[in-house]
Formats: C-alpha cells, sequence, structure tokens
C-alpha cells in the first residue's frame, strides 16, 4: 500500500534533495532557454504594433511576467516558510532562502520596466499610485527578509524569525493584485483576468505567457543551483558533504 | 537593424527595460556560479587541514 505514495519526507533531507536539485536545475535551464528564446522571438516578430500605444507596448512582454514572478515567489516562500514552521524541516526554510534574492530581483525589475513605461505613456517616472506602491513594499518585504535572516547569527533561529516575517508580509500579494480594482489607479486594470476574455491579441497573449513561463524555469532552475549551494554552506562540517566535495576534486 | 526591432521613438523605453531585465537575468546565474564554486573550494580546503591535522 505505501509503496504507491512516494515519500516526500525523504526529500525533506538536505542529502537525499541535494542531486535531485542538480537534475531539476538543468531540465529547468533547458526548458527555460528555450522558452525565453521563442518568447523573445514573439514579442518582437511576431505580436502586432499595438494601435495605441505603438512599439512602447512591447515592455509588457518583460513587465507582466516579472511582476507576476515576483508575487508568485513570495507566496511559494510563505508556503515553504509555514512548511518549515509545521513539520520543523531545514531544507523548507532553505528553500524560502533560495527563492528570495530572485523574488527581489523581478519586484524590482517589475518597478524599473513600469517605470520605463511609465514615463513615455503616463508622462511620468514614478507615481505614489496603489499598484506602484504596493509593489514597492513588496520589494522592502523581499530586503527585509534578507537583512533578517542575515542579522541572526543562529540558522535555526533566523529560520523561524524570518518564517514569521514571510507570512506576515504575504497579506501584501492580494494587496497588489486587486490594487488596480480597489482603488482609482493611474496603473491600468488586469489584461488577463480569470472568469472574462482577456482584452489582447492572440499573439500577444500567447508571448505574454510563453516569457511567463520562462521565467518560471528560469526561477526553478536558479532557485535549485541556490539551495545547493546553501545546503553546501550550512552544512559544510557534516561527512557526506565532504566525502561529497571530495569525490568530485 | 531588422525592421522588426525598430522601436521609433520609443526605443529609448523598450531597450531600457529589456536591456535591464537581460543583465540581472544573466548577472544572478554568474554570480550564483561564483558563490557556488567559492564554497565547494572552501569545504575542499577544509577537508584538507583536517586531513594534515588528523596525519
Amino acid at each position: 500500500m505505501s509503496s504507491r505514495f512516494i515519500n516526500w519526507f525523504k526529500f525533506s533531507s538536505p542529502a537525499t534533495f541535494y542531486p535531485l536539485a542538480g537534475k531539476i536545475a538543468w531540465v529547468s535551464t533547458l526548458i527555460a532557454v528555450v522558452l525565453i528564446a521563442i518568447g523573445l522571438y514573439m514579442s518582437f516578430f511576431v505580436a502586432p504594433t499595438d494601435y495605441k500605444q505603438g512599439e512602447g507596448y512591447r515592455i509588457i512582454f518583460v513587465h507582466v511576467p516579472a511582476s507576476w514572478m515576483s508575487m508568485f515567489l513570495y507566496v511559494v516562500m510563505a508556503g515553504w516558510a509555514a512548511l518549515g514552521l509545521v513539520f520543523n524541516t531545514r531544507l523548507s526554510a532553505m528553500m524560502a532562502q533560495a527563492l528570495a534574492p530572485t523574488g527581489a530581483m523581478f519586484a524590482f525589475l517589475s518597478l524599473w520596466t513600469g517605470s520605463f513605461w511609465g514615463k513615455p505613456m503616463w508622462g511620468t517616472w514614478w507615481v505614489w499610485d496603489a499598484r506602484i506602491t504596493s509593489e514597492l513594499i513588496l520589494l522592502f518585504l523581499y530586503l527585509g527578509y534578507m537583512a533578517l535572516r542575515s542579522a541572526i547569527d543562529d540558522p535555526r533561529r533566523g529560520d523561524r524569525a524570518s518564517a514569521i516575517l514571510l507570512l506576515v508580509g504575504v497579506v501584501n500579494v492580494p494587496i497588489i493584485y486587486y490594487s488596480v480594482k480597489w482603488w482609482n489607479t493611474l496603473h491600468q486594470g488586469s489584461t488577463i483576468k480569470l472568469n472574462e476574455e482577456s482584452s489582447m491579441d492572440d499573439t500577444m497573449l500567447l508571448a505574454m505567457l510563453i516569457m511567463t513561463l520562462g521565467f518560471w524555469a528560469y526561477s526553478i532552475a536558479i532557485a535549485m543551483v541556490r539551495v545547493r549551494t546553501i545546503i553546501l554552506e550550512r552544512e559544510r562540517s557534516s561527512k557526506w558533504v565532504k566525502q561529497l566535495i571530495a569525490g568530485e576534486n | 537593424m531588422p525592421e522588426a526591432l525598430d522601436m521609433g521613438k520609443h526605443a529609448l523605453y523598450v531597450w531600457g527595460s529589456f536591456g535591464a531585465t537581460a543583465l540581472f537575468m544573466i548577472a544572478e546565474p554568474l554570480l550564483l556560479r561564483a558563490r557556488s564554486r567559492n564554497i565547494k573550494k572552501r569545504i575542499a580546503r577544509m577537508t584538507r587541514l583536517d586531513q594534515e591535522v588528523n596525519q
């Protein structure tokens, strides 16, 4: 009976997860490279010029995927943090730690590309609008999480303290998502809606979705490589790490 | 330059966005590779030192 189920707890040990993470990283890198190449080609050569915004709208192909990833990665991190608190597994905290810099990068890129889009379309680089301000808070949450982690010397205490910060901060994600609905914002409403047809040309939509999947695969690949590095850093005194590195050299 | 890559008056904004994204998404894996190599070297050195002390 039990053989039909995968024993997920087996992989909660850093030693068993380390080789698996290496394999996932390779596959995800390959997928990311292929999808981003197709996505970029479609962004510039297939998607038509927008009737209102001209060529400037093409920023959407990096802006929307980066913004989605910044929110999504935060929720995933909070999920790992919750798992870590409930089951007291070291690897969960390491996973959250591995995602943080990439999430922060996407939050920054979301703001940067948004700013470069806002200037030609709205006439301003920055405005304290609900969507943009809540995204900035997300960036600060990422930075706060990383700062808190590195400020606590005992890794297990750092895991718990930063997990709580992550869980408290997750309230910001729906605020970002619904900000364009709840408040009058300069930022446009959602182009993709869950319960209605999207207001976008099909090839534009496809290019954007392919880029998003590419960014997704990129994030998985980076998180897997980073979690391996974190495992080595935190378990450097253990026998299996020493044997592993001795075997590689 | 192919016509499809001519962004007209929006060139600065489109390339400013794609350029920054490319820069970060290329720099991140490279920095990570350097970090990974560093820790592996450190562990190898620690193991060698341990062996020397034990001999």
